[in-house]
């Protein structure tokens, strides 16, 4: 885990057929975070897609070592299945240690929701159930698209226990998001300074 | 691999819960009891046409679930997770191709026994019919899996995926009835032939479709 590394080389991304950004270049090691800022529609999700390996880069390159964890908008949990049966297949799929579900839904204050069907859950409670899947995948290298969205202080407060704990254990961490994020030590990228120029018009 | 085992398991599970076992059974015995209410009870017409009838009510409900074996998944995420994970596009499609057979080939062979004695069908032409059915089935499930990754995402896609796949079966029933009455099993084996030719192109067809589907 403590070679896990994250690499962008000059990366572009279009998006049906608009060039979003260009010339990103950025470098994470193990125990790094940054966040990605900048206001809605200017390419935080489409360069997290790119990173992710979801979405084509249009020009450079991005390397990673290690396997990644992704949190964005869809839910991806079996709406009929209980919480804790619902994350036990990904936990399944990562081929992750047993006890990894119950440490994260502990982690994210969800022990007593796991015997609840995810379709009844709250969408806070959804958005720490993503979280969950992503603390127990035991990736190191973290892409939280958003991860803050619909979550109360309470909970967010959670998120930056559970972020700090990755960062300490030799993990990497990607985000982005519009609004204030609880790492206090995350390196700051404004998406705007890589839009392309001939989009400022 | 070891996603692909728990793929498969989620899939077959997912497909059981939401009616998938039975479905295709209630389908294909509904239809062998409201046919001889339209062509009359004679048993000599039942038995002669009773085979072909059954293929067109296996490939029918082969298409039933068309309409989920994709698009949840593509909305909900989970294809996305997947790829993340570094499992490609054609493995998924094989877990679900097999998921999608299991859901509906065994029930139906299950429901054929009963069916062809609703239709008074020759022991022989039973056991052809099964045979036929075990052979034919993969190529239902795949024609069916591809179609849905081909139109997941559209609006009416049950309807479209209906329409696009229906034509591509032609050969499908033209060999599988065909080896009703067909003593020397040449058709049997041109139907093997038609469902190794699908089940080999479906992976490679609806893991393109699931990718292309991402952008």
């Amino acid at each position: 885990m403590s070679a896990a590394f994250l690499r962008l080389e000059d990366v572009a991304c279009m998006r049906g057929g608009r060039m979003l950004v260009t010339g990103v270049t950025l470098s994470l090691a193990a125990g790094e975070s940054a966040v990605l800022r900048g206001p809605n529609g200017v390419g935080k999700s489409s360069l997290i897609r790119a990173v992710a390996g979801l979405l084509p880069v249009f020009a450079g390159r991005v390397s990673h070592q290690g396997a990644m964890a992704l949190c964005d908008e869809a839910l991806a949990l079996e709406m009929r299945a209980p919480l804790g049966r619902a994350l036990g297949f990904w936990a399944r799929v990562d081929g992750a240690k047993a006890g990894a579900v119950d440490a994260a839904l502990e982690a994210l204050d969800l022990t007593k929701l796991a015997d609840v069907p995810v379709r009844m859950l709250s969408t806070g409670q959804r958005k720490r159930a993503v979280l969950a899947r992503v603390v127990a995948s035991g990736a190191p290298i973290w892409l939280l698209d958003e991860p803050g969205n619909g979550l109360d202080s309470a909970s967010v407060a959670l998120l930056g226990t559970v972020m700090k704990r990755h960062l300490a254990d030799g993990g990497l961490i990607l985000a982005a998001s519009h609004q204030a994020l609880p790492a206090a030590e995350a390196m700051d990228f404004d998406v705007m300074a890589w839009r392309p120029l001939e989009m400022e018009a | 691999m070891s996603a692909l085992p728990a793929l498969i398991l989620r899939d077959a599970a997912l497909a059981w819960r939401s009616g998938g076992l039975w479905l295709p059974l209630a389908f294909l015995l509904l239809v062998a009891a409201l046919f001889p209410f339209a062509v009359g009870p004679d048993a000599a017409v039942l038995s002669r046409t009773g085979g072909g009838m059954l293929w067109i009510a296996a490939l029918l409900a082969s298409l039933l679930p068309v309409d989920r074996l994709v698009a949840p998944d593509q909305d909900s995420g989970v294809l996305d997770q997947l790829v993340l994970r570094g499992i490609g596009d054609e493995v998924i499609a094989v877990a679900k191709l097999i998921a999608h057979w299991l859901s509906f080939g065994p029930p139906l062979m299950v429901a054929v026994l009963p069916a062809a004695a609703l239709l008074k069908l020759s022991a022989n032409m039973m056991i052809r019919l099964e045979i036929g059915l075990l052979l034919g089935t993969p190529a239902l499930a795949a024609l069916g899996l591809m179609v849905s990754a081909l139109t997941a995402g559209l609006r009416s896609s049950g309807a479209l995926a209906g329409l696009l796949a229906l034509p591509l079966a032609v050969p499908l029933l033209i060999f599988g009835a065909g080896s009703l009455a067909d003593q020397s099993g040449s058709a049997l084996k041109l139907l093997a032939a038609c469902s190794l030719l699908l089940v080999g192109i479906t992976p490679f067809a609806a893991g393109a479709a699931m990718r292309a589907g991402r952008e």
